[in-house]
């Protein structure tokens, strides 16, 4: 009983580990394959050099970030099956179809226009190579329509028939699996998330080379494109997710008791708690900071709706409370940091200050990894808060995992956290070693990465030919043939 | 519903393609990276990364479909394979990790190159034998009771199972050599050559050896292929096999440029074909067949629709993506 229990729990760990480390770089990649499209699209449709280099600059980040993102994603394709057997089994007739719509329709997407985006651009001149780049960013937003749909699923599970042996079965319509109850707002939530990490990352790097060199016109312009989409996207955000918050409220309300931190229940208004340590054993919030009333406000738009709390709710049906308030705190404090950073870039743009006011600077630096804390903690908000099932009311995560010996399951997990470590830290500095260099005209592409040594005789090009680049020619200037030494090669 | 076809055939001949697919695309692209220590650091290493490096991804993306595809239409036998072969999947997955990522790090940390460059050859060896000795263990049999794997975590390891992880790692240095052999010249393709020819010598005798102890391995094995009348409806497999393994030497003893790759594909297809032979109608044999496992049909034609529709388009673009790199692989290359 107790090995059982052992093995279990480090499948757990082990699930969480791996997917935690793979949701990192799909929720940048997503992000930054659109930014590179609209960099691209600007660079044919203005002509100006300044976006092909900083499309060149983001395009040697995105390589990496996207490569990571596939070896890491290759081990959860079949982790289903080595550590969730019975799961897999189960659910296999239900989601498997979902997952397999993934690879067909998007996977295959991002890696066959991966290499021609990547390479291709001389080969196949702007217009192909900007196909390419589009549907690079289609596959990657494609692949989270399946995905968070499967999650969806697990969460509100719709549309399905149970057979003799237990096996979730398609029921009459794929539509009420797809489009299962959580997941329009789990898409939209989830990919919003995805662009503000990716803006912020982006806020970041500019920042960072602002307060080295504010003139820097690279520097300035993907600083301004990213305060553009905090300004606009965080407060989006804020609403998409207040209406995730009211459709777990609907069809998990038990999640939503653990995030609010609400042991018991409320007949006339919950309060909401903004600080307090969750007492398992006591049942009850320690410590606890509280506004009146405000937490049924924002649940019922009533200040006196009564609410159940998880006194309603058997022990042994309740997630680890702990972990699911704090997550939800933390994404939420980022959520509003980022609102407040957008805000503070309009008055910055306002008084025409966005390139020189350096405490806005050192802000947006300090918020560079902001969006991968909140995307991390609302994934572990909604995952720890649908607790104990893995398919929510239906199959419980005990009752879900392959047949292995505990050893053999510590052994792959120890595996999967000095590999995952080892490798994944060095490809984060290699990225960060990247950004820490300034993005600069005749910014090389990925094809030249290194400084061979034919290419330190690299001079900086003056300012003038910035602003210079033909969109009518197909490659704004030959390596060779470029007069300023440009480290084409 | 769909009449006389048979929706589980079908979809065990979608997943063998995918399986196919993947060995060939991604095999040369493992085979490369086994081969990798015998090309010089320098100017040499980085022809032969450069000629997958725009399509190795794409390549890979087969074994997705291959393992999506199988917890899809056959989720029974997707949840009894993989606890039943665990380790030799998580090291087939942390040896994709260590290639995968060695393709774009290389060339960010010129000072650490050797280690990747390493990494890249370790990460293909480890996924090339643990995919092998995944088949093997397959081929000799898992024990199965109550829709789960009812082994222990080390019964895939045998002599048997050896032999089917040091076939496949020969069979993809086979393949990643002639690709070499078609996307090079000069001096790096007459080293190419050399290992092709090796390789070649080293595939057929352990091919042959496989398909030997297959028969020796089950008696249900031997009699599908050695009983009358199926010996002589067979025989064609053996015979066009060893004709191809000719034609593959006699292609590289002639300097040929492409026709020794695609010789290894057919070599490969025949290989499939002997497989598909002794398993039929076993997903994992000889506890489920393909109908046991399948899924239920309104799954199976949910996905055939998806397949219908995509699989024609995913063909042309990879076949685009290919032309747009065709020839021979430059010395600047494409990084």
């Amino acid at each position: 009983m107790l090995a059982d229990f052992d093995a279990i729990l480090l499948a757990r760990i082990q699930f969480a580990f791996t997917v935690s480390f793979h949701f990192i770089f799909p929720a940048f990649s997503i992000g930054l394959a659109s930014y590179l499209m609209v960099l691209e699209g600007l660079w044919l449709r203005t002509g100006r050099a300044l976006y092909l280099d900083l499309f060149r600059y983001w395009i040697k980040i995105f390589a990496i970030t996207f490569a990571m993102g596939v070896v890491s994603g290759i081990v959860m394709s079949y982790q289903f099956g080595t550590n969730w057997a019975v799961f897999s089994d189960r659910a296999g007739p239900v989601i498997g179809p979902l997952m397999a719509y993934e690879v067909l329709t998007a996977f295959f997407l991002e890696a066959g226009f991966l290499g021609v985006m990547l390479f291709g651009l001389k080969k196949v001149g702007r217009k192909l190579h900007f196909l390419a780049t589009v549907m690079v960013a289609l596959g990657t937003f494609v692949s989270a329509f399946w995905i968070l749909s499967v999650n969806s699923w697990m969460q509100t599970p719709t549309g399905y028939e149970l057979s003799a042996s237990g096996q979730f079965l398609p029921g009459e319509s794929w539509w009420a699996i797809v489009f299962n109850p959580s997941f329009p707002y789990r898409l939209v939530h989830t990919v919003i998330a995805a662009y503000l990490t990716t803006a912020f990352v982006v806020g970041a790097a500019g920042a960072w080379h602002l307060l080295r060199d504010r003139t820097n016109l690279h520097a300035r312009k993907m600083f301004s494109m990213a305060m553009w989409m905090a300004a606009i996207v965080a407060p989006i955000q804020i609403v998409a997710g207040d209406l995730h918050g009211l459709n777990t409220l609907e069809h998990q309300p038990v999640k939503v008791m653990a995030m609010e931190g609400h042991y018991r229940s409320y007949p006339d208004g919950a309060p909401l708690y903004l600080f307090g340590i969750p007492n398992e054993a006591a049942q009850r919030l320690d410590h606890a900071v509280a506004i009146p009333k405000l937490s049924s406000l924002i649940l019922k738009h009533d200040p006196d709706a009564p609410l159940a709390g998880l006194d309603t709710v058997p022990d042994d049906l309740q997630p680890p409370v702990n972990i699911v308030f704090w997550s939800f705190r933390i994404m939420v404090a980022m959520g509003m940091a980022m609102l407040a950073i957008g805000l503070w870039s309009l008055l910055a743009r306002w008084r025409g200050r966005l390139y020189d006011w350096r405490t806005l600077h050192r802000a947006a630096l300090l918020m560079g990894p902001s969006g991968f804390v909140a995307v991390l903690a609302g994934w572990i908000t909604t995952e720890v808060g649908r607790q104990p099932w893995v398919i929510h009311g239906l199959l419980r995560t005990s009752d879900a995992a392959s047949p292995l010996d505990a050893p053999a399951v510590a052994a792959s997990l120890i595996a999967f956290v000095v590999v995952y470590f080892a490798v994944f830290g060095a490809g984060v500095w290699y990225i960060l070693h990247l950004m820490h260099k300034p993005p600069q005209a005749g910014e090389p592409g990925v094809e030249a990465s290194e400084p061979g040594p034919i290419r330190t005789a690299g001079i900086t090009p003056g300012p003038a030919q910035a602003s210079t680049a033909e969109p009518g020619q197909d490659w704004p200037e030959p390596p060779e043939a470029a007069p300023n030494g440009d480290p084409g090669k | 519903m769909i009449g006389a076809v048979d929706l589980t055939v079908v979809w065990a001949f979608i997943i063998a393609f995918a399986v196919f697919a993947y060995v060939v695309m991604d095999g040369f692209d493992l085979g490369i990276g086994i081969l990798f220590p015998t090309f010089e650091p320098g100017p040499e290493r980085d022809r032969a990364m450069n000629s997958i490096a725009p399509v190795w991804d794409g390549n890979e993306t087969w074994l997705v479909l291959g393992g999506g595809g199988l917890l899809a239409a056959f989720p029974l036998a997707y949840a009894v394979i993989l606890p039943a072969t665990y380790p030799l999947i998580i090291a087939m997955l942390l040896g994709l990790v260590f290639r995968g990522v060695a393709f774009e790090f290389r060339w960010r940390d010129p000072r650490h190159r050797q280690f990747w460059d390493a990494a890249f050859t370790g990460g293909s060896l480890t996924a090339a034998l643990a995919q092998g000795m995944t088949l093997g263990a397959l081929l000799q049999g898992v024990a199965v009771e109550n829709r789960a794997y009812a082994g222990s975590w080390f019964d895939w390891l045998t002599p048997y199972t050896l032999l089917t992880g040091l076939g496949t790692v020969a069979g993809y240095a086979l393949l990643g050599a002639t690709w070499l052999v078609w996307k090079l010249d000069g001096p790096e393709q007459a080293h190419a050559r050399k290992l092709a020819k090796r390789a070649a010598w080293t595939t057929f005798v352990l091919m042959a050896g496989v398909s030997l102890y297959n028969v020796l391995l089950d008696p249900e094995y031997a009699a599908r292929w050695l009983s009358a009348p199926a010996i002589y409806l067979l025989a064609p497999v053996p015979i066009v096999t060893g004709a191809i393994a000719l034609a593959l030497l006699h292609a590289l003893a002639k300097g040929r440029d492409a026709a020794p790759f695609w010789l290894g594909v057919a070599l490969f297809f025949m290989g499939m074909a002997g497989l598909g032979v002794t398993i039929w109608p076993y997903v994992v044999p000889t506890a489920i067949t393909i109908w046991d496992a399948a899924a239920p049909e309104r799954s199976q034609i949910f996905m055939l629709v998806g397949v219908a529709l995509t699989l024609p388009l995913i063909l042309a673009y990879t076949a685009w993506s290919y032309w747009v790199f065709r020839g021979k692989t430059g010395h600047d290359g494409y990084h």
